[in-house]
This record gives C-alpha cells, sequence and structure tokens, in this order.
C-alpha cells in the first residue's frame, strides 16, 4: 500500500524534480513528512509568494518547471500574486496546495479557502483532487501542461485525506492524453511562403523580440536568422537578452520606457515579425498606428495572441525555434543599407545623456560597468520600479540571461526569483537589482539566503523614495509626493547584518564599482546599497 | 451582431466555471449560456449566445480554445443552424379568459402545462423573435412570471449540403 502522500513525491521524483521551494502547514505536512525521506531539496522561504517567485526564478534560470508547496488558506491566498506573476510571464510552474479535508470542503473550516477559485484567472489549470488514485494522472497531465505549448502555472490542489488515503500500487503514467489540448508546434508551410513573400518586398523590416524568444530557447536561430538577413531587431522588456546589447542589427528596448531610436524604428517600418511577443500596452502604446504603415508577421505558439493587441497581416502558429529553422530555410533576404543607416543614425542623435548628481550613484552607467565584470552567462534579475528600466536599458546583455517581472511588474520579485536562479545555477552569478521599496518587500528572504548561504548579490538603488510612482508625480501630480517617501528608512547595512551578510553603502559611482569588484569576488551573499538622488530619472 | 458558438468540453467538474469565469473576465458580454450532456455522457456542450462584433467572436473562440478541458469550439454560420430556448410562462388568468389564452397558445403552437383558478403556465419552445409575438400577445392579460432557458442550437445538414 502507498499513501496519496507518497505517490505526490514519488511524482515529482518521476518529473525529475530536485528542489521544491515552500511553506508549512497542518494540511500539507503529511506531503513535507514523505519529502523528508528523499533526496529532493525542500526550501523554506519566509512568505509563500516568495516560494512562487523562487520557483518562478529557478524555473527560468533551469529551465525547467518550477514546484513550490503551500498549505491551505492563508499560505495558498499568499502564492496567488506568486502564480499571477508566472502566468504574465509564461513561466512554467506546479504550485502544491494542501487543502482541508475532502468531507468539510465547503463548510469554512479553519485555514479553507477556495484557491481553485480564486486563481481560475492566473492559472493555466488547476486541479482539486479528489481521490487519492487519480494523483498520478493530474501530477503527468500538470507537469505536461505547465511545461509545453504556451508555459504556465498550473496549480494541483490536495486535501489532506487525499494526501492520506492509500491505493495498492503506484504506476506513473507513461504518456498523457488530453483531448482539448494538443498545442502545434510547427508553422504552416503555407504561411511560411506567404510571409517570406511579404519580407522579399519589405524595404525597411524589423523583429520585434519578446519573451517567447527565450522560453522556446529560440535565440541561437535568432541570432543566425538576424545574421543572415541583416534585419535590425527591438526588445519587449521580456526580450531583452535575446540579442547581445552590442550587436550591430540590435536597436534596443521598445515601449514607453524604452529608448527613442527602438520607437522610432518601429513606428517607421515597413514590417514588423513579431517572435514570440504579445505586443503589451507597456511595449506598444498605439498598435493601430503601427499598422496604418506597416504589414505585420506574427509568431507566437499561442493562437490567441495573435490578432489580440495588433492587427496581423500573416499569423504563424508555432514553437518559434521552429518556425524560425523553418524561415531559414528559405530565407534569402537582405535589410537595404539605407534603412539600417538610418536607424545607426537615430541611435546616436536620440541617445539621452545621463542625469549625474554629485554625492550620489548614477545607476545607469553603474549597470553598465558592472555587466563587464560579470562572468559568462550571468543571470540579473530586475525588479520593478525604475530600477527595472534602468537594468532593462542599461546592462550590457551578451549570453546572459535578464528576469524581471515583466507583465504583472510585481514589487519584490527580484529577491526570492535570485534564490530560486541561484539553486539552478550555483556556478553563476546571480545579481538581483531592487530599489529600497521592493527591496523592502520581500528583504526576509535574506534568511533563506543566509540560512542556505547562497552567493546571491543584491544591489539596492536607495533614492528612499518609490521612484517610478515619484518620477510620475513629478510629470503629471504637480510634485506633489503623496505617499511615496519612504525616508532614510531602514538602515539596509544594519538589516544585512542581522542576518549576518556582508554588506557596504557606496555614494559614487567609483565606491560602487570598487564595491561591486569585492563581492563579486567573495563567494558568499552580499547587499551592496546604492545611494541613488530621488530625482534621478528612469531614463 | 449575435453570435452562436457552441462548445464541447470534457465533463467533469469546475468546468463550467472556468468557462464562464472566461466571459467575465475577458470583459465579453454574454446572451445566454445552456449546458447538458452529448451524445457521448463524458462530454457536455455548452451553447453560448454572444453579442459583439468580429474581433470579439474571434478572441472569444481563442481564449476558449485555450481553456484545457474545452474540446472544440465552433461558431455557427447565419441560416446554417437550428436553435431553440423553452419557456414557461404564467399567465394571470380567470375563468372568463381561460378560452382566449388557449387560443392564444393554439395559434402560437404552444403547450398548456398547468390551469389553476386565477392563472395558466404556458410551456413555448421556439426562437427569442416568436417568443416575442407570444408575450405582446399575453402581455395585456397579464404576465406574472416569465422562466426560459438559455439557447441550444443544432447545425443544420440540410444547409451544410448545399454549400
Amino acid at each position: 500500500m502507498i499513501n496519496g502522500a507518497e505517490i505526490m513525491v514519488r511524482c515529482l521524483q518521476e518529473e525529475g524534480v530536485s528542489i521544491v521551494f515552500g511553506y508549512p502547514g497542518a494540511v500539507i505536512c503529511p506531503f513535507f513528512d514523505k519529502l523528508y525521506d528523499t533526496d529532493i531539496k525542500a526550501v523554506l522561504v519566509r512568505q509563500e509568494q516568495n516560494a512562487a517567485h523562487a520557483a518562478s526564478g529557478y524555473a527560468r534560470a533551469a529551465s525547467k518547471v518550477g514546484v513550490c508547496v503551500a498549505t491551505s488558506g492563508p499560505g495558498a491566498l499568499n502564492m496567488i500574486t506568486g502564480i499571477a506573476t508566472a502566468y504574465m510571464d509564461s513561466i512554467p510552474l506546479v504550485a502544491i496546495t494542501g487543502q482541508v479535508r475532502s468531507d468539510v470542503l465547503g463548510r469554512d473550516v479553519f485555514q479553507e479557502a477556495d484557491i481553485t477559485g480564486a486563481c481560475e484567472s492566473f492559472v493555466k489549470h488547476s486541479y482539486l483532487v479528489k481521490d487519492t488514485a487519480d494523483l498520478p494522472r493530474i501530477f503527468k497531465e500538470a507537469f505536461h501542461i505547465a511545461a509545453t505549448g504556451r508555459p504556465g502555472p498550473v496549480l494541483i490542489d490536495v486535501p489532506v485525506d487525499v494526501q492520506q488515503g492509500e491505493i495498492e500500487e503506484f504506476v506513473y503514467p507513461e504518456k498523457v492524453n488530453i483531448i482539448g489540448y494538443k498545442p502545434s508546434v510547427q508553422g504552416h508551410p503555407l504561411q511560411i511562403k506567404r510571409a517570406l513573400d511579404v519580407l522579399a518586398n519589405s524595404k525597411r523590416p524589423v523583429i520585434c523580440v519578446g519573451g517567447g524568444v527565450l522560453t522556446s530557447g529560440a535565440k541561437p536561430k535568432l541570432r543566425e536568422f538576424v545574421k543572415l538577413t541583416g534585419i535590425p531587431v527591438v526588445s519587449t522588456m521580456m526580450g531583452i537578452g535575446a540579442m547581445p546589447s552590442d550587436n550591430p542589427a540590435y536597436v534596443g528596448m521598445i515601449g514607453s520606457h524604452g529608448i527613442k531610436a527602438a520607437n522610432k524604428t518601429i513606428h517607421e517600418s515597413d514590417l514588423v515579425i513579431l517572435c514570440g511577443a504579445r505586443v503589451g500596452d507597456r511595449a506598444v502604446a498605439s498598435p493601430d498606428q503601427v499598422v496604418q504603415h506597416a504589414n505585420v508577421i506574427h509568431i507566437d505558439i499561442d493562437p490567441a495572441e495573435i490578432g489580440k493587441n495588433m492587427k496581423t497581416t500573416i499569423p504563424i502558429v508555432g514553437d518559434l525555434k521552429n518556425v524560425l529553422n523553418q524561415l531559414l530555410k528559405e530565407v534569402s533576404y537582405k535589410a537595404p543599407n539605407e534603412w539600417l543607416e538610418n536607424i545607426a543614425q537615430w541611435k546616436k542623435e536620440l541617445a539621452l545623456p545621463h542625469k549625474t548628481f554629485d554625492g550620489f550613484v548614477e545607476p545607469q552607467s553603474f549597470l553598465k560597468n558592472l555587466s563587464s565584470h560579470l562572468r559568462q552567462k550571468a543571470i540579473l534579475i530586475a525588479d520593478v520600479g525604475q530600477n527595472q528600466i534602468w537594468c532593462a536599458n542599461s546592462f550590457k546583455m551578451s549570453d546572459g540571461r535578464f528576469f524581471t517581472s515583466g507583465g504583472m511588474g510585481t514589487m519584490g520579485y527580484s529577491v526570492p526569483a535570485a534564490v530560486g536562479a541561484k539553486f539552478a545555477r550555483p556556478t553563476r552569478d546571480v545579481i538581483a537589482v531592487c530599489g529600497d521599496g521592493a527591496f523592502q518587500m520581500s528583504l526576509n528572504e535574506l534568511a533563506t539566503i543566509a540560512q542556505n548561504n547562497l552567493n546571491v548579490k543584491i544591489i539596492v538603488m536607495r533614492n528612499t523614495v518609490l521612484g517610478m510612482v515619484h518620477e510620475l508625480q513629478d510629470f503629471h501630480y504637480n510634485s506633489r509626493y503623496a505617499v511615496t517617501e519612504l525616508d532614510d528608512i531602514p538602515n539596509f547595512i544594519k538589516i544585512a547584518e542581522a542576518y549576518g551578510i556582508e554588506s557596504a553603502f557606496a555614494s559614487s559611482n567609483e565606491e560602487a564599482e570598487a564595491y561591486s569588484k569585492q563581492m563579486l569576488k567573495s563567494d558568499k551573499p552580499f547587499l551592496l546599497v546604492c545611494n541613488v538622488h530621488p530625482l534621478t530619472p528612469s531614463k | 451582431m449575435k453570435y452562436t458558438l457552441s462548445v464541447l468540453v470534457e465533463n467533469h467538474a469546475g468546468v463550467l466555471s472556468k468557462v464562464s469565469g472566461l466571459f467575465s473576465r475577458r470583459g465579453f458580454n454574454i446572451d445566454s449560456l445552456a449546458v447538458g450532456t452529448t451524445e457521448d455522457e463524458n462530454i457536455s456542450r455548452i451553447t453560448i449566445v454572444v453579442n459583439g462584433d468580429e474581433y470579439v467572436v474571434e478572441q472569444l473562440e481563442k481564449q476558449l480554445n485555450k481553456l484545457i478541458p474545452v474540446i472544440k469550439v465552433r461558431t455557427y454560420t447565419e441560416g446554417g443552424f437550428i436553435s431553440r430556448e423553452l419557456y414557461l410562462v404564467k399567465v394571470h388568468c380567470p375563468a372568463k379568459q381561460r378560452l382566449d389564452i388557449m387560443k392564444i397558445a393554439e395559434l402560437m403552437d404552444a403547450k398548456i402545462v398547468d390551469v389553476a383558478l386565477n392563472s395558466m403556465t404556458i410551456q413555448f419552445a421556439d426562437t427569442s423573435e416568436r417568443f416575442e409575438t407570444l408575450t405582446d400577445l399575453l402581455k395585456p392579460y397579464g404576465i406574472r412570471e416569465i422562466v426560459r432557458t438559455g439557447t441550444v442550437a443544432i447545425e443544420k445538414d440540410s444547409a451544410v449540403s448545399k454549400k
């Protein structure tokens, strides 16, 4: 005989899971108890939301499904923001929650919450398990659904009696068969041909890359395609890292927080090739204007994204790396020189000088320099706020990765995501950059970092205000700083000391650089606080 | 414009809430929704009538297709399907008006399913346009209560074979 909790653990083993991030509670105890006997590492985070963020950082860095676990009621509810954050950025997660006994479901017993109901619009799929015997099939399906097609979080809610129930033997299904779920992976050959015809007639094409390039593992194919055709590339925030920043074809990030040259490129183009980008409002504020002068080829694995935000001339549904491969086989196009020269000119003309203040760190040049000191394949994780924009526009990407909460814009993402990323890639540099606002939303995870002696580097851009909104107030609210002042609280150096983490405070770019060198040499966690002027603009 | 969508789904607990939840969170306005099992008891059919333009229907189809328990989505083309709704109407009806109302029911092909001292209940299965005619005719007598199902629809083989 085998009980449900052990079945859950065996399912995780069958799926090759080596680590879970979670927080225990009474009704998930049977599961954690069985997990305790195995090699699967269970990382205790300090709040459930961070379990989901850590699993997300892990999933992105390891290119595997991340697993987070919480108990019923408040535990599960705390996890929602993390699950929704993963959903918006298409990150594969399996979230496991304990639930009260199935015979008292719906009676509002202690720590009961309808988590499958509450999460409905933030998950790719969810299960409330009613029978121990269903667990193997459900786990098999959940991992399959999370990782395939357009990835996303899947929730499995397991009542405690289902964990305690027993069945004869454990058999893990070899295959899944969900009749309503068969994502297409190859682009339709006719659409490929039509796309190439449109491209052949284009004088001013541009490729716009999104997070799909990285999710699909299409980075090498994309770079090959760009090398061959010379088509310029702009990126959404989620697509950063798809192209090396110093590649001459790369223009920069588009959108309200992007660079002018990139926005001009997309607005002057006659063909936009969207690669795994969903044209969010922050990326293209007025898609209707773009389609007035440009054809649009939209490549995406999720048919629902095509035509949702931007009218499409040629839709291609499929896995981007396959579609790019199909295109590569037949393409014989070269981007016209005149177009490339124009863009190069805009890049020079439209670059903004960085504003500096004495006694303060100028974040953009600091981040730019920092990128050159990192080892190969470093992982930079930006939080949300001005720090995100500074990172997105200034950090020089080559073969590393850039993680951030792009869709949901969840403050407090960077530190727990860095925890997950470091567990996935212990030999790589993992740097979290956040503001003093976001840092205070997840600084409890310093305990997780210290407890596991995780070599995670945290850079806090301390400007004593909630910078992004503060800046908005400057532009639109007569500089009335309503509820955006953090003042000089707390003393982050003392906080770091309390957790036994090394730290430093930098008041100039020279200091910040010197400390960051010291920080990168050490194999221990480090907190670098950069003193940033509250009026330093986002760009 | 009104569109009629036919959605085949796995017959599990919670599927209906996944489908109906989609409408409110994506801002779609539905006129009616009817659900029942098909010839295969593991599969249910949800018939949805929605008000919107082509963009709305295309998005709706795509978003519905994304739901894991959704097997197939079809939007019926005009003239290519038969649709019916079931109505139960309770009309105020003292003895002296019984004959009048019975005549209306007969004319409209409706059925009287309950007669009481002061009321009559009429069952009517037809399209919403025909139902409007019926209610117009009954209004002068005093309609006490109307109960209606959502629209169910089935594709016409005759229309398909003509194409």
